[in-house]
């Protein structure tokens, strides 16, 4: 069973963001493993510890000058990883990212790939879809519970309105919601072999792709500062706080003026 | 400049359509487009007559797809479909279907997608609105490659219109094969809800891990019963397990714009206000005078959740 988990590196999300002169995040200062990663590593990790042979490696697209947050994901029990690090990447929409780990990916031919449902910085929530397409594989998105059985995987798959059983034959693209799973906590074992395992550091050329096909497509024209709403009223609750919120709805008419 | 030509994708509910599907035609009629909706299941009949009531030119009828996900179909379908039409955008709702077709659409018209739309502007451009860092900036950005734009839109971006007596004309369309293997629905199962859906709620009590364990959940369901809402949840007790995924509010769950939103324990992340940030007046409770959410409320009561919502209950029942 190999399995192949796509991560990010992500700037601090408590961290309020800001935007660059070109209205890009700006990602200076630390970055850490997104959070909604260490689902898939636990994901992939239980797969391959349920078929009881394989490996879990790892592939991200992103600047490689600090590689901490990929190795807190080696130090859970994922075995090497793929970073394609590129000036010419800046900017690149999440289609173009698709391409580059689909490069990445095909070389490795796995059984499975997962990826978070969407990352907590960008969240636009496409790529790992527009990755199965590029690699013509099945897209199994939303899940929240992922097994393997008899060559297909079974997933179910969460929906507005409850959640659907879903299945599709290997090989397979899946993403995993955040929660799915409790993702495990390194060991020291862990984090000491994680120093030792190779992270591979690639750019467009040592892949072969054409930078022509991953110029920027789309571009951010204007930002504007959302007017600030009014603080409305606030008071300290001394007993009388339901009384007050009923009054107040009745003065906006939610409620009406019950026997005032 | 001539007018815009926009494909809305049209996400069927029964023999409805989702109300989102029905924001994006009432906004696409607003541009003042040459409107065509897209919709397949099995229930297609009444579409021409649904869509066309919305401000639908066209109807693009894909019929019952089985019971496979439609993302890679209807995907593949309108690809094929709009390389001969060539629309300005193709509007798609921002549900977990329509994130599934669009990033396939993406793929398959190496075009790129711009996502979490809650608004569109024209110009010499069609412009997408994106909020940002919660909602304090709004950043708005176009599509620099070929036609169509693929544009995602989330849920009460704008105001669904008022339907009108037309019909749109009907184009029977076999769906096309996508290149990639299709997924089986082996089953549904649909979470049980008292009361309103979330996102149609004129009233929505959302609880969060102020309520401090999943029995005083029951805290919220009656207020939200009492004043004849639903009841919803911060994504905290989602992931902890005290209620199901279907009543998370927020930006990886439900957008929400109904009359009153009582959040109770909720402190206000960024994540949690751009869901329900767009409600009329805004209620909130919680015992730390300085949460985030009071900065958003209209009525703040800084209190425990667990002396004002008994209250609150028992003053709506004696009301009853
Ligand atoms: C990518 C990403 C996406 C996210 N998407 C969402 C989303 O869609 N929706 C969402 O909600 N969150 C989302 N989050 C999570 C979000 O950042 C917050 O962690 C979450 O909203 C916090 O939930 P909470 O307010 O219930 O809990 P907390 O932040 O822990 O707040 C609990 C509040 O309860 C108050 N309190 C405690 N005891 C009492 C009491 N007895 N009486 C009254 N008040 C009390 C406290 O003062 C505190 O303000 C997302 C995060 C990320 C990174």
């Amino acid at each position: 069973m190999k399995v192949v988990v796509c991560v990010k590196q992500i700037p601090d999300p408590a961290v309020v963001g800001s935007l660059d002169e070109a209205f890009r995040l700006r990602r200076t200062g630390k970055v850490i493993l997104d959070d909604a990663d260490t689902y898939g590593v636990e994901v992939a990790l239980r797969l391959v510890e349920a078929a009881g042979e394989g490996e879990v490696s790892l592939v991200s697209m992103g600047d490689a000058t600090d590689v901490t947050g990929i190795r807190s994901a080696l130090a859970m029990g994922a075995v090497r990883a793929t970073v394609v690090s590129d000036p010419l990447l800046r900017g690149a929409d999440a289609l173009t990212t698709a391409k580059v780990l689909a490069a990445v990916i095909s070389r490795d031919e796995p059984d499975i790939v997962i990826a978070a449902t969407e990352s907590s910085d960008g969240y636009t929530g496409t790529l790992p879809v527009q990755l199965a397409c590029l690699l013509e594989l099945p897209a199994v998105t939303f899940a929240t519970s992922v097994a393997i059985e008899g060559g297909v995987v079974v997933a179910q798959r969460q929906t507005e309105a409850g959640y659907d059983e879903v299945r599709a034959a290997l090989p397979a693209v899946v993403t995993v919601t955040a929660g799915v799973v409790e993702p495990r906590y390194a060991t020291f074992k862990g984090i000491m072999a994680a120093k030792s395992r190779t992270v591979d550091v690639l750019t467009v050329a040592d892949l072969g792709l054409d930078a022509h096909s991953l110029a920027v497509r789309q571009e951010v024209v204007s930002v504007e500062v959302t007017p600030e709403k009014s603080a409305g009223e606030k008071f300290v609750d001394d007993g009388t706080g339901a009384q007050r919120i009923i009054a107040y709805l009745e003065r906006v008419k939610v409620l009406s003026g019950g026997g005032s | 400049m001539s007018a815009l030509n926009i494909w809305v994708v049209c996400e069927p509910s029964g023999t409805d359509i989702t109300t989102t599907s029905k924001e994006l035609l009432s906004e696409a009629v607003r541009l003042n487009a040459t409107v065509s909706a897209v919709s397949w299941g099995p229930h297609t009949d009444g579409l021409s007559d649904l869509t066309g009531s919305w401000g639908a030119h066209h109807f693009y009828d894909l019929g019952d797809l089985g019971g496979v996900l439609p993302g890679s179909v209807v995907a593949a379908t309108v690809a094929s479909l709009v390389s001969e039409g060539t629309p300005d955008a193709v509007l798609i709702p921002a549900s977990t279907d329509g994130r599934d077709i669009a990033g396939c659409l993406s793929a398959f018209l190496d075009a790129p997608v711009l996502t979490n739309i809650t608004g569109l502007r024209e110009g010499p451009d069609l412009l997408s609105e994106h909020t940002l860092f919660g909602g304090t900036q709004a950043a708005f950005a176009r599509n620099l490659g070929s036609a169509p734009s693929i544009m995602v839109v989330r849920p009460k971006s704008f105001a669904v219109g008022t339907p009108a007596a037309a019909s749109a004309s009907r184009v029977a369309v076999t769906p096309v094969t996508p290149r990639v293997r299709l997924v089986n629905i082996a089953s549904s199962h649909i979470e049980q809800r008292n009361g309103p859906a979330l996102d149609d709620a004129q009233v929505v009590v959302s609880g969060g891990r102020g309520l401090g364990d999943a029995a005083s959940y029951g805290l919220v369901e009656e207020l939200a019963t009492l004043l004849g809402g639903a009841p919803g949840a911060s994504r905290a007790i989602v992931d902890a397990g005290w209620v199901p995924y279907s009543h998370q509010v927020g930006q990886t769950g439900a957008t929400v714009k109904p009359t009153l939103y009582v959040a109770c324990g909720i402190s206000g992340a960024t994540q949690h206000m751009v869901g329900m940030k767009g409600s009329t007046y805004i209620v909130a409770v919680n015992k730390d005078p300085d949460a985030p959410i009071f900065s958003l409320s209209d009525f703040g009561v800084v209190g425990d959740v667990h002396n004002v919502l008994p209250a609150l209950i028992a003053a709506l029942r004696a009301r009853s």
